[in-house]
């Protein structure tokens, strides 16, 4: 009985170790967009208790098109106005996070994994494999990348996750190529030789020895590319082939407010646009941050 | 240099032959019966099998393929379902005005992004890099269809200067090739900078400098030609993504081009048109890959010099 | 007494970084002399402050470097009272530099005839035919065969001996009174180094021009300079006439440099200076080269010693009494594989 709490408290210490480990790794971070990362996965994550109203719902009471609180016609209850239909703007940018940031962030978890598998297999397998790989990837890459996915999302229909595939299918190509040429590099490192030598298969040498060094690389890629991917989503939600409405979605809403911009109701494209491009810049300032850190540790290893 | 260029082409008509396949299984796999999409709800069988047989659509697909080709190379593209005509007419009669498009926004990104990459490198760290830096990074960030809108805001709606949509005169361009050509004039801003520091920091400017050469002969005849050979792939591969991301602008001011022909033809399943688009599209951007690496060799005496 | 070709009179160039907090004295009041058609050897380790010293007389430091003080004249014109306008004539026409990497010192872009022409160009206004005569006339004195040809083709078509004879070609298109040669031969085959050097030196005879050689090889001293003068930790050390420096060196640093080479045959363990060069960002009060000195003396540790002048004429910063101190001749031509000469004691 004496030995549980002997055995938790080692426990414990040991994931707070890690833990402490892992924060100072964050030494350093661009502040100002780690913030802003924070508040939007904040966002995201509790919508529904922060918008003050629903995103979805005219609010009741209030008019259509209302300017922000702070111009005359104004309302504070809707503080950044309200959209044709007199649905809450803010709250639907509150929602409309989640769309943004969950595709994303599996749209590049999509991309990534098959760069990577693609990758390592060309870089690690070598000859054919390789030839053959790269042969596609750059076809793939000759196909406009954009045009492409708004091809795959108007096939598969709208559907968020549709979405994601159609990104992913599209973006990978990056991620395949870069780390193909850190796989070629990494082949001849002895710690890969050796598992050679002592008769791993392929795969496992591919899995268990390859990809765990790759992957700084692939986190780095990943945080560069968010963006991409995010304003990808936002143009196709634009163009009406993202989520389906009434799902807030910040290109669907810059969508909505095209036809009352000839009028000048301004705050419906300028309010969900500067957050697309609030999170894209963050997320470029953490993954060049990311870039620096991560390349003076690699050659330190 | 001969061998080079082979090379280059070789991999060109490999791809161009990946893109096309691709893009035929593509649409087959995933657009249902187009027969059955054309024929419209509730026709008749007769007449969903007649027009499957008027399109060609049930013999197998390598057969579908190999004509598809065939009529590719003699430059057949196949006829519009939705319009009726040839494609290919469809196609050239639009494109002429996505290329002017892309020429305008070409132009704005490079008189904006090279120059100001130049004296961001050449005054580095100061008030001009900074600015530079962050014009760079806004770029990436601000989506240019959102630019386009703002613009169109600013001044179409306030200002009342410029007109908000079609092809006209000059002024109808200006927004469009403005919202394009921004993303590009950041990276080619980038781009220059770092291409532009690395060679002033080379022992061959080093001794230009050495030698009493003026600044601008350092600057300009020097360490800018060397730092140009990596921005000119980046303006090939800029091309390209310009193709992308024009069909959003053309759809937002309803430019007559390619991609809002294309953004039409997939709302509609209007297969030939798509996968003519499409086909098109791929081959304009390899082959302008293609014409960039010759460039490319040329400006390199390096390359030019060997087999 | 005449005006001597270049006077550089207590040089002091500083790198000041991190906003004045660290300050790197790459160059700490160095002077000397050099006459028209006289060849100077700088020597020391890498860090000494040599390249820094050359790049202050041409004023071409990076943005961190700055000169504190002194003086650098060239025929009686202080070049640090120059503006930037006036400095930019000076270089190529009346002084020129010849760079350590020939693969790296020409443009890749530009043929030959091109980056030769340039400094005849710009400073000697040379056109059209004269240009071109010049240039081949040029490659004629740095013996490149075939000069009409050579002159069409790029640098990436040549070896790196001719590369660095291109080099030197250049140095002397604008017709420069002094060259300075900073480690020209350390990146050469060693087969084409004593074909380089024997150019400079007939070149020298040719046009009477001045030189300083850069170079941490005393071989090559030996047989290219007149005057020595070592330094460490951005002072010259001792300074003297290439006889005087290799019989009788007054300075134990030089005498180590010159114990450190190995002589053909000899047996014994090669002769390593014991310790490190020191960090120009910290430098201890007393003489520099205190930590690695075998005669040090109190007095090293607490004063920075100054010149000391000895009957035989030359100067060097140390506190050892003259009398403490005895070489024997040189004997024979140094070899550039620093393999035969060594003074025994």
């Amino acid at each position: 009985m004496a030995t549980i709490p002997a055995v938790s408290i080692a426990n414990i210490a040991r994931v707070a170790g890690a833990l402490r480990q892992r924060a100072k790794l964050l030494q350093g971070a661009p502040l100002l967009a780690v913030f802003i990362l924070t508040v939007l996965v904040v966002a995201a994550i509790f919508a529904d208790l922060l918008a003050p109203h629903h995103p979805e719902i005219p609010v009741k009471g209030a008019k259509i098109l209302a300017p922000p609180f702070w111009m005359e016609g104004g309302s504070a209850s809707t503080p950044l106005g309200t959209d044709y239909q007199g649905r809450d703007v803010l709250s639907r940018i509150i929602f409309g996070t989640r769309v943004s940031l969950i595709v994303g962030i599996t749209g590049t978890l999509v991309a990534g994994s098959i760069g990577a598998i693609l990758g390592i297999t060309a870089g690690y397998l070598g000859k054919w494999f390789d030839q053959v790989i790269m042969r596609v990837t750059d076809a793939w890459m000759a196909m406009p990348a954009l045009i492409f996915a708004i091809f795959l999302a108007a096939m598969l229909g709208p559907s968020m996750w549709n979405i994601v595939i159609a990104l992913g299918v599209v973006y990978w190509t990056n991620y395949a190529r870069l780390i193909r040429g850190e796989v070629l590099s990494l082949r001849e490192r002895e710690f890969v030789k050796l598992a050679e030598v002592a008769g791993a298969s392929k795969l496992r040498i591919m899995v268990r020895h390859i990809l765990p060094n790759v992957m700084s690389t692939i986190m780095v890629l990943a945080s560069l590319t968010v963006g991409v991917v995010i304003i990808a989503e936002a143009a196709l939600s634009f163009l009406g082939l993202g989520v389906p409405p009434p799902q807030p979605a910040w290109g669907l809403m810059l969508a909505e407010a095209r036809a009352t911009l000839i009028v000048g109701k301004w705050w419906l494209t300028v309010f969900p646009g500067l957050c697309i491009v609030l999170v894209v810049l963050a997320s470029q300032l953490f993954g060049d941050w990311l870039r620096v850190r991560m390349d003076p540790q690699l050659r330190n290893r | 240099m001969r061998q080079f260029i082979v090379r280059r082409a070789v991999y060109s008509v490999i791809t161009l032959f990946l893109l096309s396949i691709t893009i035929f299984v593509a649409i087959r796999v995933t657009g249902g019966d187009p027969a059955q999409v054309m024929a419209g709800p509730g026709a008749r069988a007769e007449d969903v099998a007649r027009l499957r047989d008027e399109w060609g659509l049930d013999r197998s697909w390598p057969a579908q393929y190999f004509s598809f080709m065939s009529n590719v190379f003699t430059g057949e593209l196949g006829k519009s379902f939705n319009y009726g005509i040839p494609v290919r007419k469809l196609y050239f009669d639009r494109l002429p005005n996505s290329l002017q498009l892309a020429l305008a926004a070409s132009i704005v990104s490079i008189l904006v992004g090279i120059p100001a990459g130049i004296i961001s490198a050449v005054k580095v760290n100061s008030w001009w890099d900074q600015i530079g830096k962050i014009v760079a990074l806004l770029g990436l960030a601000i989506p240019s269809f959102w630019l386009g809108l703002l613009l169109m805001l600013l001044f179409s709606v306030w200002l009342g200067w410029l007109p908000t949509s079609g092809k006209g005169d000059l002024r109808h361009i200006i927004m469009p090739a403005l919202a394009l050509g921004w993303f590009f004039a950041a990276s080619l801003l980038r781009l220059t900078r770092s291409s532009m520091l690395e060679v002033m920091g080379s022992e061959y400017i080093k001794l230009t400098r050495l030698k009493g050469m003026p600044e601008h002969i350092v600057i300009v005849k020097h360490a800018f030609r060397n730092a140009l050979i990596p921005v000119l792939t980046l303006l090939g591969l800029n091309l390209m993504f310009m193709v992308n991301v024009a069909v959003v602008i053309e759809v937002i001011f309803a430019w007559p081009g390619i991609g809002s022909l294309l953004y039409g033809a997939i709302l509609q399943r209007d297969f030939p048109l798509v996968q003519g688009v499409v086909i098109m599209a791929g081959l304009m951007i390899v082959g302008v890959n293609l014409i960039v690496d010759i460039l490319y060799a040329y400006v390199d005496p390096r390359i030019r010099l060997t087999r | 007494m005449s005006t001597p070709l270049l006077r550089v009179s207590d040089l002091r160039t500083y790198f000041i970084s991190f906003r004045g907090q660290r300050v790197v004295k790459a160059v700490d009041g160095v002077s000397f002399t050099l006459e028209q058609g006289e060849t100077l050897g700088l020597v020391g380790e890498s860090g000494c402050g040599k390249t820094t010293t050359c790049h202050s007389i041409f004023r071409v430091l990076p943005p961190a470097g700055q000169i504190i003080g002194g003086s650098i004249e060239l025929e009686g014109e202080d070049l640090l009272t120059k503006s930037p306008g006036e400095m930019r004539g000076i270089r190529g026409r009346d002084i020129a530099m010849i760079l350590q990497d020939p693969m790296a010192s020409l443009d890749p872009l530009f043929t030959i005839s091109d980056q030769v022409s340039e400094p005849a160009y710009f400073h000697r206004g040379l056109r059209r035919r004269a240009l071109k005569e010049r240039v081949t006339e040029l490659l004629h004195a740095v013996r490149i065969p075939s000069p009409a040809i050579r002159m069409r083709e790029y640098p990436h078509q040549m070896s790196g001996g001719m590369r660095q004879r291109i080099v030197g070609a250049i140095a002397l298109a604008g017709g420069p009174k002094l060259i300075v040669a900073d480690e020209p031969t350390t990146n050469l085959d060693v087969t084409i180094q004593l074909q380089y050097l024997n150019l400079l030196r007939d070149l020298q005879k040719e046009t009477g021009v001045a030189l300083i050689f850069v170079t941490h090889n005393l071989g090559i001293v030996a047989k290219m300079c007149d005057k020595v003068a070592v330094m460490y930790a951005g002072k010259i050390v001792e300074q003297g006439s290439v006889r005087e420096i290799y019989n009788s060196p007054e300075h134990p640093y030089t005498e180590a440099l010159l114990k450190s080479i190995p002589r053909l045959g000899d047996k014994a363990p090669l002769y390593v200076i014991p310790g490190q060069p020191p960090d120009l960002a910290s430098l201890p009060p007393g003489c520099a080269f205190y930590p690695r000195c075998p005669h040090v003396m109190e007095r090293c540790i607490a004063e920075e010693p100054e010149d000391v002048s000895f009957a035989n004429g030359h100067p060097a910063k140390c506190w050892l009494p003259f009398s403490s101190r005895t070489s024997d001749l040189v004997s024979g031509e140094p070899d550039l594989q620093q393999d035969k000469a060594r003074p025994s004691r």
